[in-house]
Formats: C-alpha cells, structure tokens, sequence
C-alpha cells in the first residue's frame, strides 16, 4: 500500500520521538499495553483481515473472536440489520474452534507482535475451563476475555452474566486453569437490573478485570414480510445508540470498583467517544462495530484519543481513567 | 490477503458523476489506486450517508468499470438501485462528495486458460460486472454471448454495451416490454446450443442464479455465479454475509462471501439451502434426542 495522503496506515507510533513527555501506555490488571485502543472480541475476527488497511500490532491489543470447543457454523442468514446509528447481530458464535485458532490464529498474532486478548465462550461451566486449559501457556495471549454475555447462545436464557452465581462459577473455573500471570476478564452484559453485582461476583471469584458491555437484546421487524428480520428472531444491538449505556455501566462499576481494570466497548466510533469511556472508568477501550464501517477505525481512534488526551493536558492515560467522578458524592470519603 | 495481487485499500474517494440509467444510478468515483488491481467480479465497499451519519455499516457494490489512467487518479464504476436509506443517499450526492472508498474486495471471476466459448447471464443491475469480464475474456480470444434479463425493460441494464462486445445477445423481461417474455433460463438453453457454451459466468438475484445452476448442471457447464449477499462490512470480520458451500471434499461450509466469494461455482453453493444452516454442515448445532 502506498503511504501517500490516501493511505490509513498513519497510526502514531506510541511512543513518538516528538512528544516525549506524553505516556500513552495503560495497565490491565498488572499487563503493560503501549496505548489503550483495543479491537472488540467479534468485530476483528483474529485480526488478519484488518492487516490489510492498518498494524494490528500497534494497536494496545487485537480482541479475537470468542472462540468455542468445537467447530461451529453459527446461525442462518439474515443475521443483520441496520437499525438506528446501530445494528443487530445473530451470528450465533461462528468460528473454526480451538484447535484451529491455536493452530493458526494465536500464531499469526504473535508473529506480527501483536497482543492478543482471547475471548473465549462456552455452554457450560466445564466448556470455559476446558477453553481455558489449552489456553494455559500460549504465546501471544496476554489476557482472557471470559464471554459470558453473549446473547446469541442456543438458550437465551442461559447468558451466565444475568445470574451472579453463574458468572461467577465461570470465572472461578476459568481464573483457576489460566496462568496466574495472565489476567482474566469477564465481559458483561448491560442486559441486568444491578450490573454492579453482576460485577462484584465477578470479581470476588477471581476476575481480575471486567469487560462492559456486550450488545443489548434487540429486535427488528420486516414491515414488508411483517416477519423478524433476523433468522435468529433476537440479536444484539451494538454501534453508536448504544454508547450511553456503556458509559452508565462502566461508571457504575468504577464507583462502585475503582480499583478493577475495565475495558470499555460500546458505540465507540472517535477518539472523542473513546475518552468518554475513558473518563467513565476505562483503562482501555474496544472498538467494535466502527470496524464494519471502517476498517481504519481502531488506528484512527487511537490517533483521535491520543490527541484528545493531550488537547485535555492529561500527561498520561492513568490520570484520565474514571477522571469524572472527580467530584463525585462517592469519590468524597 | 495470500492474494496479494488484489489487497484492498481504504482511501478517500469522491463522486465524479452520477446519472439515471432507467430504474438504476450509475456513479462514477475517483477512488485512487482501487482501478489498477482490480479484476471482473470483485466489489468496493462504500461508507455512506456522510459524517456522523446513523448509517454505520458499509455498502457493497460490484465494480461496473474501472479506468486506472487518466487525470483522476484512477475510478471506479457502479451501477445500483434504491433500495434503502444508504442507497437513497448515495444516488443525491452532487460530483465532489467525499466518499470513503475501500476495494477491490473478494475474489474474481475465474478466467478460462484457453480461448473458449463463454456465455455471460446478469438479471438487472447484476449484469454490471459482466461488462469487464466480457472485454477480459475477449481479450483471451473467447467467445462472448450475453443473455440480459429483467422484470421489465427499464430494469435491463448494458444491453448496448453487450451488443457492442458479444458474438450475441439475447434479452428477456417478466412482463415482455424488451425481447423474449419469460425469465434469462428460458433464452439460456438455446443460446448455450448455438454458442457451443463451455462456461456460464451469472450475477444477479438468488433466484436467478440458483436456476441457472440447474440449466448448467443439466448440461455439464462449469457456472461462474458472483452472489450479493447482504454484508455489514465487506473485508470478512461481520460474518453476516454467509452461505452454506459445498468444498470439493463434500464438506459443507457456511462461506464468506465477501471475502471466500462473491464469485463461487455454481455447483458448489447449496441454493435451495440458502437462509438455512443444513443440518450436515460443518459445525452445525447438533440437535438434541
């Protein structure tokens, strides 16, 4: 690819040479990343395809694809429709499964020295500790993103992030087979009446950080056929409408936690709605469904929030993560 | 990816032009260093309705043309119709509108290596890509007939350019209004006879496709069908745009087409399978007892 005017392959290296003083590096529960900008789990597959319009290297980290067990062909089609600065998804967890992202995926990663969060899924208790047992080791993953929100699984009653017994029988089994030096994510479903329990169980069994949010049950109707849109009836709703929930989960489990590292994802589009959440309580930010309408999206958000920062005078990311509740009644004890 | 050769690129486009071509837009878009690696059959993907818009997925669009030369740096053809809000913006914008641009995407048709007799079916704006793929097999000393079919005369699209370009070409509407009545299956049969036909290149509608299969099975024709699946992205991470593929161990996948097509073989896709996920595909949910 050319690097003329047209080309999107401008991402600032994190540390440049011209601005010394500004530090973009963030922490994930004792994990070092160069910068804050992260892929969301689904939205980047394993990051090769995104290769091709930016370095998936230098981003903080690319969130693969919850990966399962076994093969999976996922739902039928149509599996997605525009709604308003949104969409609906019913995938239904399509991926080639463990063996072949170990295999294939994981190692292409760590060649092009990319980090890699694994996301990983199951149907059961036993499946995510089976998931992360042959985790246990890799080179490349240097965090575990727990996905027990996903609202497209068989029954949709069984999202373990609605139960706080059931989320935290999955991180406990999790946190115990992974390596203690790499940290365990729960991602969240904003789908709960007290997303801080939620939380709280998540973390009391182990989670070493939280990941918010997961898109929210939605649904669409064909006013032609007067039939749901989507084969899978249900799906999940992502993009822009639904940032403000993500802010409202991330700064209620910030207050609430604000010692728990947590990656925020939800509608971020710009820089600007990535230092929101920042703002809110993240140490780094997911961006997920930009990526459908620009593949450039996670490079030019991180060179939109770095300036963002630095316009703020914020002298490093640390100080801009949960800047908001500064004057907060519960930040006053 | 391992074909290098056709890596896409994202770059800021504009509009050249646009114009009505009976039911359809024709637009024209300086899309540079898209034209030049592009072959007949792969697509751009177009963000639309300008900054800040609530229209967050991209659309697809198989290349109409393109012309690597000239003052513009390159652009790049498209012919579509209305169909909703993104398409309904994209047809009003005036020449200049910046249009983020990212191509050539998916594979291409298949070329023959020997100069063979080559018939080229497109139902109504589906013919589009037809067009380069015509001049690209011309080019290899094949033989070229078109069949061009539509629901009614201002929903053909390229009649004169196929004229210009095929040994002949046969057209068919729905409702009679151009040529023969009836739908391209109809004119195909007879027109593979005369052609002495050794391979079926088809865009169009599922329908039409799906049909054209079966004429091509029938006879022991290789099908070269470029499928337009509804995508949300266009570069293979949304998944949205599956359709369950036979592979040539037998083994049933639920395929890309954006990036493991548009372009498959005929045979290969499990037509009357389309929306559903047949029960032997790889990794399908296994049903309980």
């Amino acid at each position: 690819m050319s690097e003329g005017r047209f080309s999107v392959r401008t991402v600032p290296a994190p540390d440049r040479q011209d601005e010394p003083r500004y530090d973009f590096r963030t922490n994930l529960a004792g994990v070092d990343l160069p910068n804050p900008v992260l892929t969301a789990s689904g939205c980047a597959a394993a990051g090769r395809e995104l290769e091709q319009f930016f370095d998936v290297a230098a981003l903080g980290a690319v969130v693969t694809k919850s990966i399962m067990l076994e093969p999976r062909s996922g739902r039928a089609t149509p599996r997605m429709a525009e709604t308003a600065s949104g969409m609906l998804n019913s995938i239904g967890l399509q991926g080639p499964g463990i063996d072949h992202f170990l295999e294939h995926d994981l190692p292409w990663l760590h060649e092009r020295g990319a980090r890699a969060v694994v996301s990983i899924a199951g149907g059961s208790v036993e499946e995510f500790a089976a998931l992360a047992g042959r985790l246990r080791g890799a080179p490349g993953m240097v965090a575990l993103e727990v996905n027990i929100s996903c609202p497209n699984v068989a029954n949709r009653g069984l999202v373990f992030a609605c139960d706080p017994g059931a989320a935290a029988a999955v991180v406990s089994a999790v946190r115990d087979r992974t390596s203690p030096s790499v940290p365990v994510f729960a991602k969240l479903s904003p789908d709960v009446t007290d997303i801080v329990a939620i939380a709280r169980s998540c973390v009391d069994a182990g989670a070493d950080g939280l990941s918010m949010i997961n898109t929210l049950l939605g649904m669409a109707l064909d006013l032609d056929t007067m039939r749901p849109v989507l084969a899978g009836v249900t799906g999940g709703l992502s993009g822009p409408a639904i940032k403000p929930v993500a802010v409202r989960c991330i700064w209620q489990v910030h207050a609430a936690l604000p010692d728990v590292p947590i990656i925020g994802m939800g509608g971020v589009r710009s820089g600007l709605d990535a230092l929101e959440l920042v703002l809110a309580g993240a140490s780094a930010v997911s961006v997920g469904t930009a990526v459908f309408g620009d593949p450039g999206a996670p490079a030019r958000v991180l060179s939109e929030l770095r300036d963002a920062l630095a316009h703020r005078g914020f002298a490093k990311i640390a100080d801009a993560v949960g800047f908001a509740h500064r004057d907060m009644p519960h930040r006053k004890d | 990816m391992s074909d290098a050769a056709s890596r896409p690129v994202q770059v800021r486009g504009e509009v050249l032009s646009t114009r009505r071509v009976g039911a359809y837009h024709h637009m024209s878009l300086v899309a540079p260093g898209v034209a030049d690696p592009t072959r007949p059959g792969q697509f751009v993907a177009l963000a639309v309705g300008g900054a800040d818009t609530g229209l967050v997925l991209r659309r697809a669009f198989s290349i109409y043309r393109v012309n690597s030369r000239g003052v513009y740096g390159g652009t790049v053809e498209i012919v579509f119709a209305v169909h909703g809000a993104g398409t309904a913006w994209l047809a009003q914008q005036p020449p200049h509108t910046p249009i983020d641009v990212v191509g050539p995407l998916g594979k291409p048709f298949a070329l023959p290596r020997e100069p063979v007799s080559a018939t080229l079916v497109g139902g109504g704006y589906g013919s589009a890509p037809l067009f380069g793929l015509a001049e690209a097999l011309r080019s290899r000393g094949c033989r070229v007939d078109f069949v061009l079919g539509a629901a009614s005369e201002d929903r053909l699209f390229g009649a004169l350019d196929a004229k210009r370009m095929a040994s002949t070409v046969a057209i068919t509407t729905d409702d009679g209004s151009s040529g023969l009545r009836g739908r391209v299956t109809d004119a195909l049969p007879q027109v593979m006879d005369r052609a002495g036909t050794e391979v079926v290149y088809a865009c169009g509608p599922m329908a039409m496709l799906r049909a054209v299969s079966e004429v091509t099975r029938d006879r022991g024709v290789t099908a070269q069908c470029l499928v337009e699946e509804s995508m949300a992205c266009g570069i293979g991470v949304c998944m949205t745009c599956v359709l369950p593929v036979r592979d040539d161990d037998g083994v049933t996948r639920m395929v890309r087409s954006c990036v493991e097509g548009p372009v498959f073989r005929g045979e290969q896709v499990r037509w009357d399978d389309i929306g559903t996920v047949p029960a032997d595909t790889y990794g399908a949910p296994v049903v309980a007892h």
